[in-house]
């Protein structure tokens, strides 16, 4: 019993000490991440709720309240919903690559000769930055540049300038997102094809399956949890188009995307109201798909959802 | 592809073999259904899957090459051929000579590799330690600041950057490099979220050991954690690095000073006042891809398995 005492009165002495260590310490490893997360994330958002009622010009003191007229003019004002139609030329785009990436992920996931060259190629657009690709692309569309010369090949003498005019100018700039961004859906869905457990496949050759079979009820639903991410992440990204048309045209024949459109009213004409009100709904867009995809499509890391 | 003695086995490497295998089961099945397969695996079948997979090769690669052509083509040579005629002489270089002389592109690759090491070193340390904040303590507001930063990855930096604008301003540092640097930081989920993930495979027993050797806090991140997450610091040093070597807005934004470009808003200036002069923008454009090139092709591997466990995360 004499040599049990000093032990408990250690053991009861020491766990406060560490339980008041312990809750510190966390703190202290988390104090910088938390006040960038803060300023740089959550301050804006909060700042941009703010501002989208009030009619601020981003230099004035006063802010003046308008309640809801920037969401009001937002969905009414023609030149406003214009935009959001643009988005649909990335929108079919976007399923377009999905359907060359999965394509090309299938058939390179069977013995292939060359394919990891095959692979590289198809990937590499992905990692150029994006402002040589756009470069490439006003080389490739420009009158008399790539595109036509490969043309003239086949004997078309007469092409449409791809940039200029309006009707054509999105289609341009739409093939130019498949072009950079198909890599990524394309290696995404190949990692998921290659995970496949390959017993699986060894019963379907047992139920004597074919090829298409197997491409279409265990390829397809093995990986149909990636398929949905990338279509959710290509839904949110064509809502948010920025880069390539505001290198390529600047957003000029009628390629004004959302975004571009956001900024020009923000900092170009001093609606930072309007432009904030803008942000705020592109905001909750990508957030509701985001939902809605993370409803229909569970993750299994559920932990992190 | 023989893997230096440096890298461990990659689970790439297992699902290569793999595929092999599993190819060969499915031709062997193949075979065996021989009347039901021809359609879909006959010469027929294989002649398309090539022809789909060389047009497309020519679709990823033609808008690339032609720049290069361009690039090393003279002047008078570039007005007087089309865009598909290669160069007559492939070691003119002087339309290089001539960008890195006289454009702002030496200035722009300095900027780049700065924010680049500043903000690679910042996002590993800050997303180490939030991760292991996380993980490995039990305190109160866990379950918040954990949301905090997960709920944090919806919100698409494009959209806040009229309100940020404001923020960078007031902190004074609106065109410094500090201005960027700090928007990589502050809004960088992905890679807290690639830490977290990985942190949950190192085995507690490993800190409970060291802190039975009289460890602090401090002294198992350090030296205990910090060092098994090579892994996960090498997928975030690839992601991060190559949108951080693309990134285009933040810089364009928040760097407008013309001795503080980065190779992206270099790029876009340059190709403003040249105007009709393609063999110059051309050539600019190639110096931009080729360390894309570069390191694509030294880490091939790496830069597959780290985008597949970064886009999944």
């Amino acid at each position: 019993m004499a040599l049990l005492t000093p032990n408990r009165a250690r053991t009861s002495s020491v766990p406060p000490r560490t339980r008041r260590g312990w809750r510190i310490t966390p703190w202290l490893f988390l104090v910088v991440p938390l006040v960038l997360l803060l300023t740089f994330t959550y301050l804006p958002v909060a700042n941009m709720v703010w501002w989208s009622f009030t009619s601020w010009d981003g230099l004035k003191p006063e802010k003046i309240f308008v309640g809801w007229k920037n969401y009001h003019r937002i969905f009414t004002d023609p030149d406003i919903l214009q935009v959001f139609l643009v988005s649909a030329y990335y929108l079919v785009g976007a399923a377009i690559q999905l359907v060359l990436a999965l394509y090309f992920a299938v058939i390179l996931s069977f013995r292939t000769r060359l394919k990891n060259l095959f692979k590289g190629i198809i990937f590499f657009p992905y990692l150029v930055n994006g402002v040589a690709i756009g470069i490439a692309f006003l080389f490739f569309f420009r009158p008399d540049g790539t595109l036509d010369a490969l043309l003239a090949l086949f004997g078309v003498t007469d092409p449409p300038t791809w940039l200029g005019d309006p009707s054509i100018a999105n289609y341009s700039l739409a093939f130019t997102s498949v072009w950079r961004y198909m890599g990524l859906n394309f290696v995404l869905f190949l990692g998921a094809i290659q995970s496949i457990p390959e017993d699986v496949y060894e019963a379907a050759d047992l139920d004597g399956a074919t090829t298409w079979h197997k491409v279409r009820y265990i390829v397809i639903p093995g990986i149909s949890q990636i398929i949905g991410l990338t279509a959710i992440l290509a839904i949110s990204g064509a809502l948010s188009v920025f880069e390539i048309p505001f290198i390529m045209t600047g957003g000029a024949n009628g390629t004004t995307t959302f975004v571009i459109r956001t900024i020009d009213l923000a900092f170009e004409y001093r609606k930072l109201g309007l432009g904030s009100a803008m942000g705020i709904v592109l905001l909750l867009l990508v957030i509701l798909i985001t939902i809605v995809q993370r409803k229909l499509v569970p993750t299994e890391k559920g932990d992190l959802a | 592809m023989s893997a230096p003695t440096l890298i461990p086995p990659s689970a790439d490497d297992v699902r290569v073999e793999r595929t092999l295998t599993l190819g060969d089961r499915l031709r062997a099945a193949s075979a065996r259904n021989r009347s039901r397969t021809a359609r879909v695996s006959g010469p027929t079948a294989a002649v398309l899957k090539y022809v789909s997979l060389v047009v497309a090769s020519l679709v990823a690669i033609v808008p690339l090459v032609t720049l290069l052509f361009a690039s090393f083509k003279t002047k008078a040579e570039f007005a007087a051929t089309g865009p598909l005629d290669p160069p007559k002489n492939w070691l003119n270089f002087s339309n290089y000579s001539k960008v890195l002389l006289e454009g702002d592109m030496i200035v722009a690759f300095v900027n780049t590799l700065v924010i680049l090491a500043v903000a690679l070193v910042g996002t590993i340390l800050l997303g180490t330690m939030t991760a292991y904040a996380i993980d490995r303590f039990n305190f109160r507001g866990r379950g918040l600041v954990m949301s905090g930063f997960l709920v944090a990855a919806l919100v698409p930096a494009v959209t806040t950057q009229v309100a940020t604008f404001k923020i960078i301003n007031f902190l004074g540092v609106f065109n410094t490099r500090w201005s960027v640097i700090l928007l990589f930081l502050g809004t960088d989920i992905i890679a807290i979220q690639i830490f977290m993930q990985f942190m949950r495979s190192i085995s507690r027993s490993l800190d409970e050991a060291a802190m039975l050797d009289g460890a602090n806090r401090f002294r198992i991140y350090r030296s205990v954690i910090l060092p098994l997450l090579r892994p996960a610091i090498a997928t975030v040093v690839i992601i991060k690095g190559i949108a951080i070597y693309n990134e285009f807005y933040l810089p364009f934004l928040y760097m407008p000073s013309g001795d503080l470009g980065v190779l992206s808003t270099a790029l876009f200036r340059f190709k403003g006042p040249q105007g009709s002069e393609w063999e110059l923008i051309a050539a600019c454009t190639i110096l931009v891809i080729v360390p894309t090139l570069v390191a694509f092709l030294a880490l091939q591997r790496h830069i597959y398995s780290g985008l597949t466990s970064g886009a999944t995360k």
